[in-house]
């Protein structure tokens, strides 16, 4: 098994995000740290528009997550409706 | 009233090849051989430059619309420092010597991989390998430009800042940084795409930036979370961009395997090596500290890059040559470094000090194997010296690895006690090292690192020796940016504006 992580900046444009990364990974663990929330889960993590779409009460745009992202690992998969990250191992 | 209809968009994929390889088009009156000379001057193998995709899909347009809704955020924050006496919010002065290395050091680092992004962008074949690397040297530019922006608000008021330029230059510890970066841009695309975008961001950054902007955060220093996080919202991609590298590269042919390897077997090295800087930041120089350099290695070196190097093993990667010594060295590092740079510190453009009592006891939990045995009494043996009146200064100049330029204070990985010092003899000279994986790096090129500019052979070369002279040379002014953090400016000045901000004195 290998973890894979993303971290967010700890605002009040991630709080929604976080909570769908939550509710679409039950396997996820939330780091809650300084100014930074990191979310680790077993070999892989998705992260869905349409579930961000719903706890944010608008459209969202995946590639919006650039503007708060703070790192991540595992390879990266993103088109419209999904970004995953996975480790192959 | 009519119905807001919703234009019609591309998808993601689809915008993707539109707007990036689809820019790209066939030569016709040179050859691609002519156009790209240096793609196969590495000896690398690349049959299909399509199989090359930005895994995010990022296209220009969306690159300039995130990026000036980052700057956005950032100079809102910056005003805000500035406007709120953001400089006297810092938990305590001694805090300010990690930015000071920050600036001399890693600062002008981000410039020379904009420098090397710009050249990899124009020297790779593929159009979504110069999209990319384009869109990273932007980046890079930005980040220099950010971090030099955030830090010149404490520049008005604390000593150290002011000749960040001439430090990276010329100053002794600066150019271990330096020289990783010149020795990236130095090398051919693929190598330079292996040691910034593979070693530096995927396997090390994480360990640079996130302890150091949670330590910014901890420490009550808004200008450089706020830098951190608009610098760090870019790393994500440049940290994918070098893993898609190495995938593509390792992919494309077989015969392309032995190269990588052997670049991610120097590159770790060398990044590790630079990283002592930080080792020293997260365990000394923080006067609230996040996390231990152990604890940070744990999670990002141990736990992430083995995930990274279990991937990495259906091509036939293994992790880096000197991962086992690394290793070794994580609860010694940051300790003999900081004894470094303290008996050294006439010469350096930032404060150290001997940690406090309290200080010992947090290194002591954090490394029970090793501190109380090897350091602490080193400490507190300087730290009678210094309440003697004869503080422990060494006047003497460190012999430098002529790889990493760090002094040579490393001890052998298996026995603590004893300084690691290696010896090549090339042509008739001899060279030393501060590690086997430095000596390595040496042996492998000989003929590029003769040619390596060492700091301490410089100020013979050409200033006699004369350390005032060299002061003068290297913009340090003497009793103001150097020494103890006991007594001095920055220090008197920190207390006496603060209990100014916090009275009506």
């Amino acid at each position: 098994m290998s973890t894979v992580f993303i971290a967010l900046q700890a605002n009040e444009e991630t709080r929604p995000i976080i909570d769908a990364i939550e509710l679409d990974n039950p396997r996820a663990v939330v780091h809650r740290q300084p100014a930074m929330v990191k979310i680790d889960a077993p070999d892989e993590l998705v992260i869905r528009k349409q579930t961000i779409e719903e706890q944010l009460g608008r459209a969202f745009d995946l590639q919006e997550l650039q503007i708060n992202l703070i790192t991540l690992s595992g390879n990266v998969d993103e088109d419209d409706e999904t970004l995953t990250l996975r480790w192959n191992s | 009233m009519d119905m807001k209809v919703e234009k019609k968009k591309l998808n993601l994929k689809d915008k993707y090849k539109l707007l990036t390889r689809d820019l790209g088009w066939e030569p016709s009156y040179r050859s691609k051989d002519e156009i790209y000379p240096y793609v196969k001057y590495e000896g690398l193998k690349v049959h299909d430059w399509d199989k090359w995709e930005d895994p995010f899909r990022l296209t220009m347009d969306a690159y300039w619309k995130y990026q000036a809704e980052k700057e956005r955020k950032f100079y809102a924050i910056i005003d805000a420092h500035t406007q709120n006496n953001g400089h006297l919010n810092i938990t305590d002065a001694r805090y300010l010597t990690a930015l000071k290395i920050f600036l001399q050091a890693i600062s002008p680092g981000e410039y020379a991989a904009h420098k090397g992004f710009a050249r990899a962008g124009r020297e790779f074949a593929g159009v979504g390998t110069q999209v990319a690397c384009q869109m990273q040297a932007i980046d890079e530019l930005r980040h220099a430009q950010t971090q030099i922006h955030a830090m010149s608000n404490y520049n008005r008021y604390y000593n150290g800042f002011h000749a960040f330029a001439d430090a990276r230059d010329r100053i002794w510890y600066t150019s271990v940084a330096r020289s990783f970066f010149d020795d990236s841009m130095s090398a051919g695309p693929f190598e330079f795409m292996i040691a910034i975008g593979f070693s530096f961001e995927y396997v090390l950054t994480n360990l640079l930036f996130v302890p150091f902007m949670s330590g910014a955060a901890y420490n009550g220093d808004m200008a450089t979370v706020t830098f951190g996080f608009s610098a760090q919202s870019d790393e994500a991609r440049h940290m994918t961009l070098g893993l898609e590298c190495i995938k593509f590269m390792l992919e494309q042919d077989p015969d392309n395997l032995p190269i990588v390897q052997a670049w991610i077997d120097k590159w770790f090295w060398r990044g590790f090596r630079v990283l002592g800087l930080v080792s020293t930041m997260m365990d000394y120089m923080l006067p609230k500290r996040v996390m231990s350099w152990r604890e940070a290695w744990e999670i990002y070196g141990v736990e992430n890059g083995g995930a990274l190097f279990r991937d990495l093993a259906r091509y036939g990667i293994r992790p880096p040559k000197g991962w086992d010594d690394a290793e070794k060295a994580i609860d010694h590092m940051s300790h003999q470094l900081m004894l470094g740079l303290y008996q050294w510190s006439f010469g350096t453009a930032f404060h150290s000090w001997i940690p406090s009592d309290e200080d010992m006891d947090w290194l002591s939990a954090k490394y029970p194997a090793t501190f109380d045995k090897h350091y602490r009494p080193r400490w507190n043996h300087i730290k009678k010296l210094a309440a003697a009146g004869t503080p422990y200064k060494n006047f003497g100049l460190a012999k430098l690895c002529q790889c990493c330029q760090l002094p040579i204070v490393f001890t052998e990985p298996d026995d603590p006690t004893m300084l690691c010092n290696r010896e090549t003899t090339y042509k008739g000279e001899k060279y030393h090292f501060c590690s086997d994986g430095c000596q390595d790096v040496f042996e492998h090129e000989p003929e590029k690192y003769i040619q390596a500019w060492l700091p301490m052979p410089a100020l013979f070369q050409d200033q006699q020796g004369d350390i005032g002279a060299w002061m003068d040379w290297v913009s340090l002014k003497d009793g103001t940016d150097n020494g103890d953090y006991a007594g001095s400016e920055d220090q008197r000045n920190f207390q006496q504006w603060r209990g100014l901000a916090t009275s009506n004195q």
